[in-house]
């Protein structure tokens, strides 16, 4: 697939995020768009994942930690052929499998997350088992930027430099805003890049909503052999619909009718 | 009838270490984790034949527990070691979401539980343990009572898919069960047949049971003694066959009573069939330091106080 398809299929991804969503009533509208193109280029163009696959031990593995964005992920797993897309319809419903978090009850999920800091760790051990195995797996896992603040995901990037997991490539949904307010105000993280680069990873940043550049990112893995790679991409919260770019109440908030139209006419730009 | 020979004093801990040498051995997919406590784990041995199957974590125990999750994924089977208190209430999340909600084949097994552990005191004594672990789905409790028990119940649970709590401790205790013995997960094993009185004891309080058991004969009551090592699943039908026998119990382990061993009883009990029971167990109170021996009297987790529960369990019975 090249970037002009990986441009278009981004765009199809957003219209259905908003179209489930839409239907739900419910959902994590804002973090689903910003991580979006991320989840395209991994699944696309990076992961060695396929429903033919999913279950052989050499396939890579790719662990949400931010959970509640699953929206995003149901959309690309459901385009990649692992459930039919219309089971999306019962998304968040009473009795419906595809709830408001990962769950392995989902073909293509590879573990239950929702509650942050999990993901991290979970990574760090099947990249270690791969490690062990000598085995080619690599190990993926996309961070919220407010999760960062859970403890555990520092143990674990001491973990992974520790045990030298080249295998591992973290990246950061850097949208610098969270549910209450804006991630520098909640609890800081910068200078990032140097606080990872004293924990022994490889960083690198890139614009995390540019599917080329991600392309591109991704290609250069991993950044230093012996190292765990870290992509802090610098993304926007609800990306693509210019009503809800950067806007709090759209972590959690859902699009009247007439939004609805108006954000999908807004994607088609 | 006693099913049960004192052999010598061991600590239930080195039977988890036994354990684990031998399916050093046995099962090539068992992993150990550790968080610093190698020596108090009694890993030596495992780490010394098996170096590239042992990992250590650092003091960094949410960590260590998501590692087992994710090593699970490749068909590994890790088993996540520190003292009890770091390795279950420390880390709760940890276990319900990426272990318990995920249906990991992990094995959380945790050493230096209750009181026993001594002289550290109350922050590394933990008493709610075994209720944190019994309230997640689909989670296994074990509780062994001697070494023995604790190197067959380690053996066992790696041969079982699905995450387990195994719960030991540190002081050396008598050795009393079969060293050839087969551990059958969930199955009670009867220690002394009565007609009395059931004691349902786990850990180390079974030892305290029988001493318990053999104060009442002299009084010519006739306990009958049963060691549930698996709190759960709970061995109900052996629980209700042995209270329709005698009409009254008495629960007995190293926790709170609040959400242990003896709740679960209780349960069984008002369901199924009413027998008045009392219980043997720290009463919503938190440790301190001393002896274990000390601790045990303080609290009263001993002989003394199971035979008190006994005759008063059997008072209620006859009023």
């Amino acid at each position: 697939m090249n970037i002009k398809e990986l441009e278009e299929k981004s765009k199809a991804y957003r219209k259905k995020i908003l179209k489930y969503i839409y239907n739900a009533k419910a959902g994590h509208t804002g973090g689903s768009l910003s991580i979006i193109d991320i989840l395209n280029v991994l699944y696309n163009k990076v992961l060695n994942v396929s429903p033919e696959n999913f279950n052989s031990p050499e396939k890579d593995i790719y662990i949400q930690s931010k959970g509640h964005c699953v929206e995003a992920l149901y959309v690309v797993l459901a385009d990649k052929g692992f459930f039919p897309e219309d089971d999306l319809l019962t998304l968040c419903q009473y009795q419906s499998p595809y709830i408001g978090h990962p769950t392995k009850k989902i073909k293509g999920m590879e573990q239950n997350t929702g509650g942050l800091g999990h993901g991290l760790s979970i990574c760090c051990g099947s990249a270690l088992a791969a490690k062990k195995d000598q085995s080619d797996v690599k190990v993926y896992t996309v961070l919220g930027d407010g999760e960062m603040a859970e403890g555990s995901n520092w143990e674990a990037f001491m973990f992974a430099a520790h045990y030298k997991l080249d295998n591992l490539c973290a990246i950061l949904d850097y949208n610098k805003l969270q549910i209450t307010a804006p991630n520098a105000d909640v609890m800081g993280l910068e200078p990032l890049d140097k606080k990872l680069e004293a924990f022994g990873w490889a960083v690198r940043h890139v614009d995390g909503n540019d599917v080329e550049s991600l392309v591109n990112t991704f290609d250069a893995l991993p950044f230093e052999a012996g190292k765990p790679s870290f992509i802090i991409a610098h993304t926007t919260k609800g990306k693509g619909v210019s009503y809800m770019e950067n806007v709090l109440k759209w972590h959690h908030g859902v699009p009247t009718a007439e939004q609805y139209e108006l954000a999908l006419a807004d994607i088609d730009g | 009838m006693k099913k049960y020979t004192f052999t010598e004093k061991k600590d239930t801990r080195s039977g988890f270490g036994a354990g684990m040498q031998v399916l050093g051995q046995t099962n090539p997919n068992v992993v150990a984790l550790c968080a610093d406590l190698i020596g108090s784990l009694k890993l030596d041995a495992f780490i010394k034949e098996n170096p590239e199957r042992f990992f250590q974590t650092g003091i960094a125990e949410a960590n260590m527990v998501g590692i087992a999750a994710g090593l699970t994924i490749g068909g590994k089977i890790p088993f996540a070691t520190t003292f009890a208190n770091f390795g279950t209430g420390r880390v709760y999340d940890q276990i319900r979401q990426s272990v318990a909600y995920s249906n990991k084949n992990v094995k959380i097994a945790c050493s230096h539980a209750g009181l026993t552990l001594g002289e550290d005191g109350a922050t590394h004594q933990i008493l709610e343990d075994i209720g944190l672990m019994k309230m997640l789905p689909g989670m296994t409790v074990i509780n062994p009572c001697d070494f023995n028990q604790t190197k067959a119940a380690t053996i066992a649970v790696a041969e079982y898919e699905g995450p387990v709590y195994l719960r030991f401790g540190r002081p050396v205790v008598p050795v009393f069960t079969p060293a050839d013995q087969k551990f059958e997960i969930g199955k009670a094993w009867m220690v002394n047949e009565g007609t009395d009185v059931s004691i349902f004891a786990t850990g180390h309080l079974v030892w305290e049971a029988i001493q318990a058991g053999e104060i009442l004969a002299e009084k010519g009551i006739n306990a009958e003694i049963i060691n549930i090592h698996t709190i759960k699943p709970l061995d109900v039908e052996a629980v209700l066959a042995s209270v329709k026998k005698t009409g009254c119990a008495v629960s007995a382990e190293e926790h709170q009573v609040n959400g242990g061993l003896g709740d679960s009883i209780a349960q069984v009990l008002v369901q199924h069939h009413y027998v008045p029971l009392e219980y043997v167990g720290v009463n919503d109170s938190f440790g301190e330091s001393g002896t274990p021996a000390q601790l045990m009297e303080k609290y009263g987790l001993n002989a003394a106080s199971i035979v008190e529960k006994a005759l008063k369990a059997i008072e209620r019975k006859n009023a």
